[in-house]
């Protein structure tokens, strides 16, 4: 079959499996989501599923991973499992408030919806459209723009739940909250979920969301995230993808920033098939500042590729976008960062960095920046390498009595810490060091070696 | 301790060391000197094992096992230390961990268990006392942002911790102001023992008044060309490099 009737032929079947399902959607579903739907089908039908010919899609096959046959579920297959078992398969156990989402539902360990003391409320995202419609519809589908890319649309015209967090004006505690997203099935899955986090003026919140896969399946995921900050909001919000090497995912994060607000997205990939990351940040009120951090090691055939996009529609505002990859074996990685200063968006500070270490000569990585500078009184900047491990750095540790593969941890390590500094909690940061030293070491189980056998308990 | 026989080696085919010979014994302090690219530094290298230089002949015995044959971390294992004269930077790998690692990998090597954090820490600060080293480098990134002087003084504190057979020193003393150049020389002089050696690399004289060696060995164009006490390096002082050359070629 040609590509180009191949991908028809795949944007026709989600459009057909779309309007087969339409009553489901909608008798299931508050009219928060409804009431998108339409709209948003029409504009998939027009992207479809991007392939190479949409700009931001040239470094990975999109369609080809949509491909395989994975079983779609506009209803929830409940599963059960032990909560516990969770956090033998590297997920970091933490002191937080554990949300549980199941192949993209909601998993009721907890209440669907809770709010807690200090008035934050984390749980169900289609619960909260139910109970709070007014307060979901203020920022759903505000910031993800379903009309640029057919992902999103897609993610859109199906959005059924999902994690929801809102933190109250000047709200918030020190307690972070844990988005577990769960991929369990005996089937092979393609999985969908909507997100949303609103943290109001003054409000603090920490989020930390850890993917992972428990079954040996096949999976492909196909996420949206909507994040707002009000004025002189904090978000700390770090991403841990830790998904067997049979599992796709597209995870596309909306940051949308008011005034004097900052966040730190980070996102920590670990192991995982095919990863495309996408973070739009806008930068829209005066003094914001953001930080969107990366730190990706891949090895074998895996494939991560991050785009990040930093609108600044504001002066004075500040971003840092700072990704760093160690690639070993045949594992390929593209970085695209893109800079947008507005023209009124005077004093820009703007900064992306994007250094890369390929562990072979079969590794490949390509980068790209693209700034768009429309102001006058703005201070960009943009830095990108590849490089091997320095061996006159081995050499001198090997002097000291070091092994090569102790010595070439210890850089590999050194490479990523700078990423991994900037996680704020403790506990997280300990863990997550933890993890990524693990991982260099090859001690971290890819789950489907992992000897808890999870998978056999669906 | 170590003998060095008829020792050549290239880089990119040419030939650098042309046959080197050496005898260092329990408890000498053998000083090495000469002109600027004479091979002194590739020596170092040689014995320390760095792969860009190729042995093309003779043969080194440690302790009266072949050498050339061991990976760098072997030899450093069996109580080879190598003073670098440009001490290398490694961003984001901190002092205590590069030196945790180093002492317990040679621990593991000697089967000896792990040293424990409050072990390792003690060891630490008593060392960075002798070499007066300030406790913030200790806690900075190996070598980066070092000055020229910070580096050879955290060289021999490197010394210090791992407490070698043979040391050698390449050129430790240039870029030290002369108190630092006195603490190292304290502090390598404390680390000499009966049962260890040390082979110093150096240009000037000045050295060798604290660092007293038995032995003073000129190295020009490859090789060993003439070898003397330490009344040799007042000679050098003195007169330079040149009648070496003359008495070499009459
Ligand atoms: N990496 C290298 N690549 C090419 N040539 C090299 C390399 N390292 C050393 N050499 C050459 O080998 C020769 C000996 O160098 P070496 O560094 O051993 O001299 P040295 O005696 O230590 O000099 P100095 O007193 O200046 O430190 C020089 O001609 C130098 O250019
Ligand atoms: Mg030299």
């Amino acid at each position: 079959m040609e590509p180009v009737s191949e991908k028809i032929t795949l944007d026709n079947q989600l459009a057909d499996w779309y309007f087969s399902n339409r009553d489901l959607l909608m008798s299931s579903s508050s009219s928060v989501f409804n009431s998108v739907r339409p709209a948003a089908m029409e504009s998939f039908r027009k992207l479809g599923i991007p392939d190479a010919s949409f700009e931001n899609y040239k470094s990975t096959n999109i369609p080809k991973i949509f491909l395989s046959p994975l079983n779609r579920y506009i209803e929830e297959k409940k599963i059960l499992f032990s909560v516990d078992d969770l956090f033998h398969c590297d997920i970091p156990e933490l002191d937080t408030e554990l949300v549980l989402i199941v192949n993209g539902w909601f998993y009721e360990n907890r209440p669907r919806l809770q709010v807690l003391p200090g008035g934050m409320i984390v749980g169900s995202m289609a619960e909260a459209a139910r109970q709070y419609p007014d307060l979901i519809k203020a920022h759903y589908s505000k910031y993800a723009d379903y009309e640029k890319d057919g992902l999103v649309a897609l993610n859109t015209a199906f959005a059924q739940d999902g994690t929801f967090i809102y933190v109250p004006r000047g709200a918030g505690s020190d307690r972070a909250v844990q988005i577990v997203n769960v991929l369990l099935s005996p089937e092979d899955l393609f999985v969908q979920h909507r997100n949303l986090v609103i943290v109001e003026e003054g409000a603090t919140a920490r989020v930390v969301v850890c993917d992972h896969s428990l079954s040996a399946r096949q999976f492909l995921t196909n996420s949206v995230t909507e994040i707002y900050l009000g004025p002189n909001a904090h978000l700390d919000y770090v991403k841990l993808q830790n998904e067997n090497d049979n599992c796709n995912q597209i995870s596309t994060s909306f940051v949308h920033q008011e005034r004097a607000s900052d966040a730190i997205f980070n996102t920590i990939t670990l192991h995982g098939g095919m990863i495309r990351n996408n973070v739009y940040t806008c930068l829209n009120g005066e003094g914001a500042s953001n930080q969107t951090l990366g730190l990706s090691l891949v090895d074998e055939t895996q494939h991560i590729d991050s785009y990040t996009f930093v609108d600044h529609a504001a002066p004075n505002c500040t971003s840092n976008q700072n990704f760093k990859y160690i690639l070993d074996d045949k594992a390929t990685a593209a970085f695209t960062g893109r800079i947008l200063v507005q023209p009124n968006a005077q004093k820009t500070l703007a900064y992306q960095t994007n250094n890369n270490i390929l562990m072979t000569s079969d590794a490949r990585v390509s980068t790209k920046p693209q700034l768009e500078i429309y102001a006058d009184d703005v201070k960009c900047s943009h830095g990108a390498t590849v490089g091997q491990l320095d061996p006159m750095a081995i050499f001198y540790l090997q002097s000291r009595g070091i092994s090569v593969r102790e010595a070439r941890l210890l850089l590999m390590y050194a490479f990523g810490h700078e990423i991994l500094g900037k996680i704020s909690v403790e506990p997280l940061r300990e863990r997550l060091s933890d993890l990524v030293d693990k991982r260099l070491r090859g001690e971290l189980s890819r789950c489907n070696s992992c000897p808890l056998h999870c998978q056999e308990t669906c | 301790m170590l003998s060095i026989r008829n020792l050549k080696a290239t880089i990119n085919g040419r030939e650098i060391l042309k046959g080197i010979n050496l005898e260092v014994k329990e408890g000498e302090v053998h000083a090495i000197m000469g002109p600027n690219g004479s091979g002194k530094s590739t020596l170092a290298s040689v014995l320390a094992g760095r792969d860009l230089f190729t042995v093309t002949g003779g043969e080194v015995l440690f302790q009266g096992s072949p050498l050339l044959g061991l990976t760098p971390e072997v030899r450093a294992r069996a109580g080879i230390f190598l003073g670098f004269q440009y001490p290398v930077e490694i961003p984001g790998v901190s002092m205590t961990s590069f030196m945790r690692t180093a002492i317990n990998e040679q621990r593991k090597y000697r089967g000896l268990p792990e040293m424990s954090a409050t072990d390792f820490l003690k060891l630490m600060r008593d060392k960075k006392a002798l070499m007066e080293i300030d406790s913030a480098l200790a806690s900075r990134s190996v070598n980066e942002g070092f000055s020229g002087g910070e580096k050879k003084k955290n060289e021999i504190f490197q010394m210090a911790m791992l407490e070698p057979k043979l040391a050698i020193l390449d050129e430790t003393d240039s870029g030290l102001d002369i108190d630092a150049l006195k603490t190292v020389a304290t502090g390598v002089n404390r680390l000499r023992r009966p049962d260890n050696a040390m082979i110093v690399i150096t240009h000037y004289q000045r050295l060798l008044d604290y660092i007293v060696p038995d032995f003073v060995h000129v190295l020009s164009g490859g090789r060993i060309v003439k070898s003397g006490d330490k009344s040799l390096a007042y000679e050098l002082e003195e007169k330079g490099y040149d009648w070496i050359k003359e008495e070499n070629e009459a």
